[in-house]
């Protein structure tokens, strides 16, 4: 079986800016691999490109067997995205979004899908509420429920606990860590947040000013800077500081 | 269902949800057509009181004018501003990283912009029926092929407006309002294109609109069907249209190109 994502030679630039550089990486099957790193590393302009917003200048992207250049409509078909920067409509309810979303991808036995998906997420009571009536809490669990309700193979989240409380993060990571274990699904995960990239990836993508920086497991990386948590080997490269280790 | 039938329903529930929990948006569908025949029916009133028989034929064509018209502002208005909703609600994100594929957002568009119409013109058809005793439905079936070619030019005109906001952003939306206005005198809705200076009336005739209504004027003044300009009307819209998708599908690419997906709302 073809990995979920391969990305090659990935290059996004807009005039003389280079966003992302020569970028390769791999997701297998299954996996949880995260993408690290400060303002303006690339990570937003990378998942832009895997879903087929932004077309790369150079390079080439496989999303589960579908190269995105040329068949990218079979692939979005068979993942999602959640972001707390892109909305839902704000004056429909939670049921009618993902009634919405349930259309769009195409998924069968819809009502008992969407309350399937409620109930995993606590949003049952929530159902008939205007989504922008929600607490931030409340609208990421509605944001995961869209981003679940076509069964992804893979997900993609962008900063997915960020705004929320410690508590509800680490309900959302737990819940994330759950259903990847159950379904099998891939999930990319871009973000600040070290501890939650450290607890929840089995591989990551360190980036800097649009360039893969390092690569590997958690661990890996904790040991090859010689540090503790993935926070001190984020300053050690962001401040590049790995020669003098 | 087909699938892209499923996709193309979604984008319009999404919509027809909005205007169920929305009073506003219901009410600013009818309020300006039924403003706008008000103000009209109330002058042609005054018209045919002051100048006999020739007075009740000009007002009639007034009418007629104001209520055709607004069929393509409507539409124009209708596919534009459901997609400005897409931006103002930041959804787009969402929205193109579903499967709908960009051909199945413009049928939705337009599907929401035929409902959006028939809601808008309709209480202005019934009011000018009621209160001025002005028929549009007496000028026959041949209404049908003018309310179709009118809503055309709405939806090509609307796609033009779509591309330009793909390509400069919601600095663009102010058009979605405006621009039909803008093309309201060389569309001949009022007058014949025999009235326009003779520079103008070459843009006047390559508007599906100017030979619809002159079309409408010859069916209400004399009872005749004009099938040459009818002919004119839909050639004119087909080759609009094909420029208006080129456009859309060039701007769209652009767009994807430059990231403007991302940031469309700023």
């Amino acid at each position: 079986m073809s990995d979920a994502i391969r990305v090659s030679g990935l290059t996004k630039r807009y005039g003389e800016t280079l966003a992302v550089d020569d970028v390769s990486f791999a997701a297998a099957r299954g996996q949880t691999i995260g993408l690290l790193g400060g303002n303006g590393a690339g990570k937003t302009t990378t998942i832009a490109m895997l879903m087929g917003l932004l077309i790369p200048t150079a390079g080439s992207i496989h999303v589960l067997g579908h190269d995105m250049a040329r068949d990218r409509f079979a692939a979005l078909a068979r993942m999602n995205f959640s972001s707390p920067y892109v909305a839902l409509p704000a004056r429909l309810s939670v049921a009618e979004n993902l009634r919405v979303y349930g259309h769009l991808y195409g998924v069968r036995g819809l009502e008992a899908r969407i309350r399937e998906v409620a109930g995993e997420l606590d949003l049952l009571d929530l159902l008939e509420r205007p989504a922008g009536q929600l607490s931030a809490g409340q609208k990421t669990r509605v944001a995961l429920a869209k981003s679940l309700i076509n069964r992804p193979e893979l997900l993609l989240l962008d900063e997915p606990t960020a705004s929320l409380d410690p508590d509800t993060g680490d309900m959302v990571r737990s819940w994330l860590e759950r259903y990847r274990a159950a379904s099998g699904c891939t999930i990319l995960l871009a973000s600040h947040n070290m501890a939650e990239v450290e607890r929840m990836c089995s591989h990551v993508v360190m980036l800097k000013q649009g360039r893969i920086v390092d690569q590997g497991s958690p661990g890996d990386l904790l040991s090859r800077y010689g540090r503790d948590d993935l926070e001190e080997v984020f300053l050690d490269i962001a401040r590049n500081r790995r020669e003098s280790i | 269902m087909s699938l892209s039938l499923r996709r193309i329903w979604g984008l319009m529930y999404r919509h027809l949800a909005l205007y169920r929990r929305s009073w506003p948006r219901l009410l600013e569908l009818t309020y300006w057509p039924t403003l706008q025949m008000c103000i009209w029916g109330f002058t042609s009133s005054f018209i045919a009181s002051r100048m006999g028989v020739g007075g009740q034929v000009a007002a009639g064509l007034l009418l007629g004018g104001v209520l055709l018209w607004e069929v393509a502002l409507r539409s124009q208005m209708g596919a534009a501003i459901s997609f400005l909703e897409e931006i103002w609600s930041r959804n787009l994100g969402h929205v193109f990283v579903s499967p709908l594929r960009p051909w199945e957002l413009v049928a939705a568009l337009i599907a929401m912009s035929a409902i959006r119409m028939t809601i808008g013109v309709l209480p202005a058809v019934l009011l000018a029926w009621g209160l001025y005793a002005f028929n549009l439905f007496a000028l026959g079936p041949v209404l049908i092929l003018f309310t179709i070619n009118l809503m055309m030019m709405g939806w090509w005109i609307a796609l033009g407006v779509i591309s330009l906001i793909l390509r400069h952003g919601a600095g663009a939306e102010a058009l979605a309002w405006s621009v039909l206005f803008g093309i309201t005198p060389f569309a001949a809705v009022f007058y014949p294109v025999s009235v326009l200076p003779a520079v103008l009336q070459p843009v006047a005739l390559a508007l599906p609109a100017a030979h619809v209504f002159e079309g409408m004027r010859a069916a209400l003044d004399t009872g005749v069907v004009r099938w040459d300009h009818l002919a004119w009307a839909a050639a004119l819209n087909l080759a609009w249209a094909a420029a208006a998708v080129l456009l859309f599908a060039r701007q769209f690419r652009v767009a994807r190109e430059r990231g403007a997906l991302l940031s469309i709302g700023e």
